[in-house]
């Protein structure tokens, strides 16, 4: 069991070597260099020189890539450009950001959706399911551009109940920003949410038809007791790497609703460098989202390693 | 009356198409179980008997639902009773063995807790007597060491052993009235014949009255009082199980009985045309006029009815049971097979070892496998062009390991594949040129799965020809014609897909396809035992034709030994992976002589009343061969001494040509027969 922990994070591990080693080799490959892409026609005399003494443009790409990468370990990811200071400092506000905003999207989103799936599939081809299953079904059709830009028509414009837009500093402190994120935050819940609702009411549809539930129901077992004993352990297990996919998106940051409501978040930032040019910045993001998703998955895989006796067991025996 | 334990009374269950039509599957049946009895509803895949069960329990499978009738247990209809009330009555009155206990034990529960679960909803002890009484159920079901196995997780145990806590959990509450359905199907016939020892135990032990379905009339022969057979969702015949058996006085039954392999006869069984109507098709005659041998004219047009015969005790659907009445005695008719071996070796195994043990790091890199106590060990087989070789034995003694090494699925870890006597075949497939792949053909137990469900019948049966033969146009639609009418089948079923195809006309496919290569060898892996009963005589009889046409080998691998008699010329019996006896089956069936052949032999179950299974050895799970002496030794009966269990027995040859390996003098074998 240990064992298997130990590999699975030392492949993590590798994981993100290689991602780092592709996003440093095709920033490499590109024509010019960080410093040109971002002076554009100033690239020239002592402005490049400059930027390239300030970014160590001018030793090899090896040894550049070595240094970078122990300065990542540290948590040093360099200088941002357009930022006009080191990446760390641009980075901390926008990770808070986006981590209040997915906790507000996961603690809304996921046990709505566990609620919503378990009660379509219980009830299925009932009314509850064929009314939330219309309402799931639609939420997931609309693209979040569009419900993002009707929220913000119905609810801030004609109601002129929240904010529409966040016109906040970056770094402004969390009660501040609390207003701001609960209309990103509908937008988002709502395709998620709609997401796993399906994914769980497929899951327990497809357990409580198996023989064991119905040998459950023959052995007499109450319903209420057959459900929660035999039905929900099993079908929620292939539940957990949906929903750890889902928070990895969330914490990666939901570019189109964190751009649609000019939100400060991780997923607003990778636009804007990209758009600015920023290469070191944009290199920096790679590797955080990248470590984001590898160590989600992880988790999710060793929960479902716990929990699932057939695997448990396996792995013990082994 | 008060010895009625459960009374079906007009039960009609149906669905609606998505047309909105009423489709049928079962039609006004009406029945009647008394207490203490034992009564085997049989039939084949359709015909209504499981649904027929559930109901008995008040359970209509979702999508189903009653269309009239009802099911009578204490004089209370379960068919309209409220969920509150059918929790008391399931599990507690009346309780059910599930066909496969493996997906009918939940997962992520302990076998200990889900036997606790049923006490604590059907009887009023304490935690600790619980526990006692969990301990002793388990010892009832005859599991070694209770305490560890309640511990265990479902998936942790054997398909057997499974079963037998689906038994323990059905008896903790001490039921009334027990509904099996299908419990031993599935199981080796060993394990199966100790299942159904223990099922007739606990009937004649606590008196309770049992339901018994399955497709299998050997089973049902072992346990049933009474047997009511059931067609197409009615009930053709009823009454006392010897008469059935011994009489049939309807036709199906008859055809049935009539279509089953036997261990005592050698050759190939008669098979019943045509197939089980699918449900919805609306007949305005009997259902089974089709298929019906003693047929007239008022058959085609009126439906018989359920007729009670009181000096028979019997009650027949039939418009002809005279005819069959008068049949003084059932016999059963069989076409010898030919032995049309030549002396000719085809295909040669040489001290072959399979492995499937994980190659480390090391082996990779020098391409070899490692491992000293392989799954399949020591194999010597010589296949003369033409014979019929079946490879029988329990699951897990490495049959089908042999036929994917000769079909180059899985390598060989030492030994030699030989071909015609000189061309190799050691090797998997990627080192096999196209001949060497063509001579050689597959088919696999489940047309389902081996064919192709978005190709039509032709695409199916041109792969081969155009791969081989590289046949086009004109001269391979002829090719594919005439294959499909070598296995019966019509021209116009070139442009169906398999769904639209019954399962027995699948196998055809399969087998034509198999055929289209030209093979010289011909692998058939378990190929009828997806297959119903009256289906499966057809397609044996079919493979025997075709061998005699085209002289091609078969290496037939079954669990089902009656099946074996019937078709192969020779017969080698594994265990673990190595061979305990290769010699002819006649031989084989007639004098089983070594000690794992009189086992798995003793334990076929035959539908006969009068021919009991005879349990010699336990039904252990084994996980791997013994490391040295005999692989048999774990189970055997009759070790002579230490010797078995360190030194593998030499072979040992009879006089007609048995080759044995055992230490037991051959002498000796041969005069302890049964």
């Amino acid at each position: 069991m240990l064992f298997l922990i130990i590999k699975r994070i030392l492949l993590g591990f590798i994981t993100l070597f290689i991602v780092s080693l592709i996003t440093f080799v095709g920033t490499e490959i590109l024509p010019g260099d960080a410093c040109t892409t971002y002076l554009e026609r100033q690239a020239f005399g002592e402005q490049l020189e400059a930027c390239y003494r300030r970014l160590g443009l001018n030793v090899p790409a090896y040894e550049r890539y070595v240094s970078w990468a122990v300065n990542a370990i540290q948590g040093d990811f360099g200088y941002s450009l357009s930022g006009e200071m080191p990446i760390k400092e641009v980075l901390g506000p926008r990770i808070k950001n986006s981590l209040v905003l997915a906790s507000a999207a996961i603690f809304i989103g996921i046990p709505i959706a566990l609620i919503l799936g378990i009660v379509t599939a219980l009830w299925r081809d009932k009314l509850p399911d064929v009314a939330i299953s219309t309402v799931t079904i639609f939420a997931m059709t609309i693209p979040e551009f569009i419900s993002a830009t009707l929220l913000i028509l119905i609810i801030a414009i004609w109601l002129e109940w929240l904010p529409g837009i966040v016109i906040v500093p970056t770094d402004v402190s969390f009660l501040e920003l609390l207003p701001n994120i609960i209309l990103p935050v509908i937008a988002i819940a709502m395709i998620m949410t709609a997401h796993m609702a399906r994914m769980v009411r497929s899951s327990v549809i497809q357990v409580m038809a198996s023989e064991y539930v119905q040998m459950a129901i023959l052995k007499g077992v109450p319903y209420w007791k057959m459900v929660f004993k035999h039905v929900l352990p099993n079908a929620l297990l292939p539940a957990i790497n949906v929903v750890a996919l889902t928070i990895a998106w969330l914490l990666g940051g939901v570019v189109v609703t964190e751009v649609v409501f000019n939100y400060p978040g991780l997923g607003r930032l990778v636009i804007e460098s990209i758009s600015n040019r920023d290469l070191p910045t944009v290199q920096a993001l790679a590797i955080i989202l990248a470590s984001i998703y590898v160590s989600i998955n992880l988790l999710a895989d060793l929960m479902t390693l716990m929990l699932n006796p057939r695997l448990k067991t396996l792995q013990i025996r082994k | 009356m008060s010895d009625i334990i459960q009374k079906v009374k007009n039960l009609s269950i149906g669905f609606k198409s998505k047309k909105g039509e009423e489709i049928l599957i079962l039609k006004n049946i009406s029945t009647k179980i008394k207490k203490g009895e034992t009564v085997g509803i049989v039939g084949e895949s359709g015909s209504g008997k499981s649904t027929l069960a559930l109901a008995m329990m008040g359970y209509v499978k979702h999508g189903l639902y009653t269309i009239g009738g009802e099911c009578e247990f204490n004089s209370s209809n379960l068919l309209n009773m409220k969920s509150k009330d059918l929790e008391k009555i399931r599990g507690r009155k009346i309780a059910m063995i599930p066909q496969n206990a493996g997906q009918a034990l939940t997962p992520n529960l302990k076998i200990g807790y889900q036997i606790d679960e049923a006490l604590q909803l059907h009887s009023d002890l304490s935690e600790k007597e619980r526990e006692k009484k969990i301990s002793e159920l388990l010892n009832k079901v005859r599991l070694p060491s209770p305490e560890t196995i309640a511990l265990r997780y479902p998936h942790e145990l054997s398909g057997g052993q499974q079963q037998r806590v689906a038994v323990a959990m059905a008896l903790a509450g001490t039921p009334d009235l027990l509904l099996l359905d299908e419990p031993t199907t599935g199981l080796d016939v060993t394990t199966q014949a100790h299942v159904l020892e223990l099922l007739n135990f606990i009937a004649k032990d606590t008196g309770t009255s049992m339901v018994y379905v399955s497709h299998d009339l050997g089973a049902i022969a072992q346990v049933s009082d009474r047997i009511i057979v059931m067609y197409s969702g009615e009930i053709v015949l009823e009454g006392p199980s010897r008469d059935i058996l011994k009489r049939p006085i309807h036709p199906y039954t008859h055809g049935l009985l009539k279509s089953i392999p036997k261990l005592s006869l050698a050759g190939l069984p008669e098979s019943m045309p045509g197939s089980q109507p699918q449900p919805g098709i609306i007949q305005s005659g009997c259902s089974f006029f089709d298929r019906c041998n003693f047929s007239e004219d008022k058959c085609k047009n009126n439906s018989p009815q359920l007729e009670f015969l009181k000096e028979l005790n019997t009650s027949v659907r039939c418009f002809n049971y005279e005819k069959l009445l008068k049949e003084s005695q059932f016999n059963q008719n069989v076409n010898k097979i030919k032995n049309n071996s030549n002396d000719k070796e085809i295909l040669n195994l040489s001290e072959v070892s399979i492995s499937y043990a994980k190659q480390k790091l090391l082996d990779q890199i020098f391409n070899r496998i490692s491992d000293d106590n392989p799954t399949v060990k020591d194999i010597n087989i010589n296949i003369k062009k033409g014979e019929t070789i079946a490879l029988v034995g329990e699951s897990g003694s490495g049959k089908s390991t042999i036929l994917k090494s000769i079909a180059g699925l899985l390598r060989t870890k030492d030994g030699l594949i030989r071909f015609d006597e000189n061309r190799n075949l050691s090797s998997d497939l990627k080192e096999r040129n196209p001949n060497d792949l063509r001579i050689i053909q597959l088919i696999f137990q489940n047309p389902d799965e081996s064919l192709n469900p978005n190709h039509t019948v032709e695409e199916i049966i041109a792969q081969p020809l155009k791969l081989y033969f590289g046949l086009k146009g004109e001269e391979l639609n002829k090719n594919i014609i005439d294959l499909l009418q070598k296995v019966r089948l019509g021209e116009f079923y070139m442009s169906r897909y398999p769904r639209q195809l019954s399962g027995g006309e699948k196998q055809r496919v399969a087998v034509a396809r198999a055929f289209a290569a030209k093979p010289d060898i011909i692998l058939c892996d378990e190929v009828t035992s997806a297959l119903d009963v009256s289906v499966q005589a057809a397609v044996l009889n079919l493979l025997q034709q075709l061998k005699e046409d085209f002289g091609t080998t078969y290496i037939f691998v079954s669990h089902d030994l009656a099946v074996v008699r019937a078709i192969s010329d020779r017969v080698a019996v594994l265990y673990q992976g190595r061979l305990c006896e290769v010699g002819p089956s006649n031989d084989v069936y007639k004098f089983p002589s070594h000690p794992y052949t009189e086992v798995l032999l003793g334990a076929v179950l035959e539908p006969d009343p009068d021919i009991k299974p005879k349990l010699v050895a336990e039904d252990i799970v084994e996980e791997k061969p013994p490391e040295k002496g005999c692989s048999f030794q774990g189970r055997c009966s009759r070790i002579v001494g230490d010797i078995c269990k360190k030194e593998i027995p030499p072979w040992q040859l009879t006089d007609s040509g048995n080759a044995i390996r055992c230490h037991i003098p051959i002498k000796e074998l041969q005069k302890e027969q049964f």
